[in-house]
């Protein structure tokens, strides 16, 4: 015999199959009738992020239409994933400029280092999360694309400011 | 003048109040065939888009809400998606029955709505014509008897996909379809012995006579609700299909439009169990308070007040189905079978004997059933519910003390848990043999 089972000796109201089930039929239609869903209707209701959220990188232009960047190399450096890929070129007046600057988001962790660590205030994260593609290879983003990207980027973490206040 | 004998010769042969006959007959028949078959089959391709509505809604949802608008295309997507769906036939499965028994499940769940009457007669230059696509004689009988056919369907489903959870299914399916039968055909006899009737007709003209049954015959409705809910294999009794258990059950190896036709000969039984209910004990398509409409002579406009009434009414009966799946969990297997045989079947024996000793009372002390009380209480009506009533409130009282349903945490007597506890203490028992 497997009568190994703890019993319990409860009250007729905690065994009664008819109260609760009146009792849940009735929490049910009250909840039928609540106008208060909790889905978000995602495409058109779309979640507020925070001004530090770390999204897909945008590459910051000056006044020229240039990307900032002068191709120091110190973000392939810090790079943990190692995801950006940084051939540095040189103009005739001494200037240099990324040739070839991808990033690849799917390699990305989206520690925001890189937006850290530029000294020139080119690379940034930003606060946008919506990338898809319909192949892998979508996913390197060249500088092009990168300067392309026109979303609100990321504020990084403030000592002064801990809170984000 | 020609014209106008013509038009008299026809109204002497044809008399809109007499029942229709000869070939206008066999065409109205044909006619509400197809408008019957149509009507059902969208009214269950809707009721799938109902039914993921309610529970959504019920779970503080939106439910589908993306094809058309808001989500009223939804039936068409997914009929479409099934359509393209790959069938497929497992190697191992009896394929002759395979393909066979979405068929017989599909078919008797349509043709039980042929004798269920939906409206007042529509009175036409050919005649009355009944609305109901047959008026059978034995109109319960017959749909005892298809109501019964389903099961095969579902046994045959279950053993030829050679798939032990879905012979599993289909072996619960059939315990739990015979043993709920007993008592919903034991609960419906108190109808007939109200009616004097089987035809189903007459059963909705005796309930606008006499009011409805849901009151004089309270626990018989109850039976009849609960055994309905088994018989059409819904929740709390979908135990066939068991997702958690048994992985759909009985239609685990289905595909593509084969799992179609289980899903819409569950929603068309769905919706003829609700039919059933409305005429059995909510006059049908009688409209409450208003005797004019629901008797003779017939119009047009009578015919479609009742239509509505019978509408909103099964509609009632649908919503409490989907009410009551997404609000209780399923039984246990020994909890279905204790329910139908130690606690439906004696209820449903003892409430026949006491309402058969009732109305045999009634008779004998000369109360006629269309009496009325005061000019608006049905004597016989009322007196029969409040022996109803009384009756309910004693089963209540008495089977809801724990037992009604063989709980997981039973009420045990003293001397008994003190044995389990002492077991408890012994620590685990020996294994046999030991």
């Amino acid at each position: 015999m497997a009568i190994q089972v703890k019993v319990l000796e409860r009250p007729i109201r905690q065994t009664s199959y008819v109260r609760a089930m009146l009792k849940g039929m009735a929490i049910t239609f009250k909840h039928l009738t609540n106008p208060h869903k909790v889905t978000w209707q995602y495409p058109e209701q779309k979640w507020d992020l925070s001004p530090r959220w770390r999204g897909t990188h945008r590459m910051l232009t000056d006044e020229n239409g240039k990307a900032k960047c002068v191709a120091c190399g110190l973000c392939p450096q810090i790079c943990p994933a190692n995801c950006i890929k940084l051939v540095p070129g040189e103009d005739e007046e001494g200037n240099r400029y990324p040739l070839v600057y991808e990033i690849d988001e799917f390699r990305c962790i989206f520690c925001g280092y890189c937006q850290e660590v530029c000294p020139e205030e080119a690379i940034h994260v930003g606060r946008h999360y919506e990338n898809s593609e319909y192949s892998r290879a979508g996913f390197v983003y060249d500088l092009e694309r990168l300067m392309a990207q026109t979303h609100p980027v990321c504020e990084m973490w403030d000592p002064a400011d801990p809170r984000g206040e | 003048m020609n014209t106008y004998a013509a038009l008299m010769l026809f109204q002497h042969a044809y008399d809109p109040q007499a029942p229709v006959h000869g070939a206008p007959w066999l065409w109205f028949s044909i006619i509400k065939i197809l408008v019957v078959f149509t009507v059902l089959m969208v009214t269950i391709a809707y009721l799938t888009l109902a039914e993921r509505k309610i529970s959504a809604w019920i779970q503080d949802r939106h439910g589908p809400n993306r094809v058309g608008p808001r989500g009223l295309a939804q039936p068409l997507a997914d009929g479409l998606k099934n359509i393209m769906k790959e069938e497929t036939y497992p190697s191992a499965a009896y394929s002759p029955l395979f393909i066979l028994a979405p068929v017989m499940s599909f078919i008797p769940a349509l043709i039980t709505f042929a004798v269920i009457p939906f409206a007042a007669p529509l009175p036409t230059p050919w005649g009355l014509v009944d609305m109901s696509i047959a008026d059978l004689p034995v109109g319960f009988l017959y749909i005892l008897a298809i109501a019964s056919l389903g099961v095969y369907g579902i046994v045959l489903a279950g053993w030829s996909s050679n798939n032990k959870y879905a012979l599993l299914g289909g072996l619960r399916s059939s315990a739990q379809m015979v043993s709920y039968e007993v008592s919903m055909g034991l609960a419906v006899v108190a109808v007939l012995l109200l009616s004097g009737n089987v035809s189903l007709s007459s059963i909705v003209a005796s309930q606008v006579a006499t009011g409805w049954y849901f009151f004089p015959l309270l626990i018989g409705f109850f039976l009849f609700l609960v055994a309905a809910f088994a018989e059409t294999n819904r929740l709390p009794f979908d135990l066939p299909e068991a997702e958690s258990e048994l992985i759909a059950g009985y239609h685990t190896e289905y595909s593509s439009m084969k799992f179609s036709m289980f899903f819409i000969a569950e929603y068309s039984n769905m919706t003829t169990a609700s039919a059933r209910l409305t005429t059995l004990f909510f006059g049908g398509w009688a409209v409450p308070f208003w005797t004019t409409v629901d008797t003779a002579p017939w119009h047009w406009w009578k015919t479609v007040i009742t239509l509505v009434c019978f509408m909103i009414k099964t509609g009632f009966f649908l919503f409490l189905y989907m009410w009551i799946r997404w609000t209780l969990p399923r039984f246990r297997y020994d909890q279905l079978m204790s329910v139908g045989w130690k606690v439906m079947l004696p209820i449903a024996l003892c409430y026949l004997v006491v309402m058969a000793g009732a109305i045999l009372a009634l008779d004998a002390a000369g109360v006629a059933p269309s009496a009325r009380f005061g000019d608006f209480v049905p004597t016989y009506w009322a007196i029969l519910g409040v022996l109803n009533i009384v009756l309910a409130v004693l089963v209540f009282v008495v089977l809801d003390r724990g037992r009604l349903v063989s709980p997981a945490s039973a009420r045990v007597g003293p001397s008994e848990l003190a044995e389990l506890r002492a077991m408890a203490t012994r620590g685990p028992a020996p294994a046999q043999g030991d």
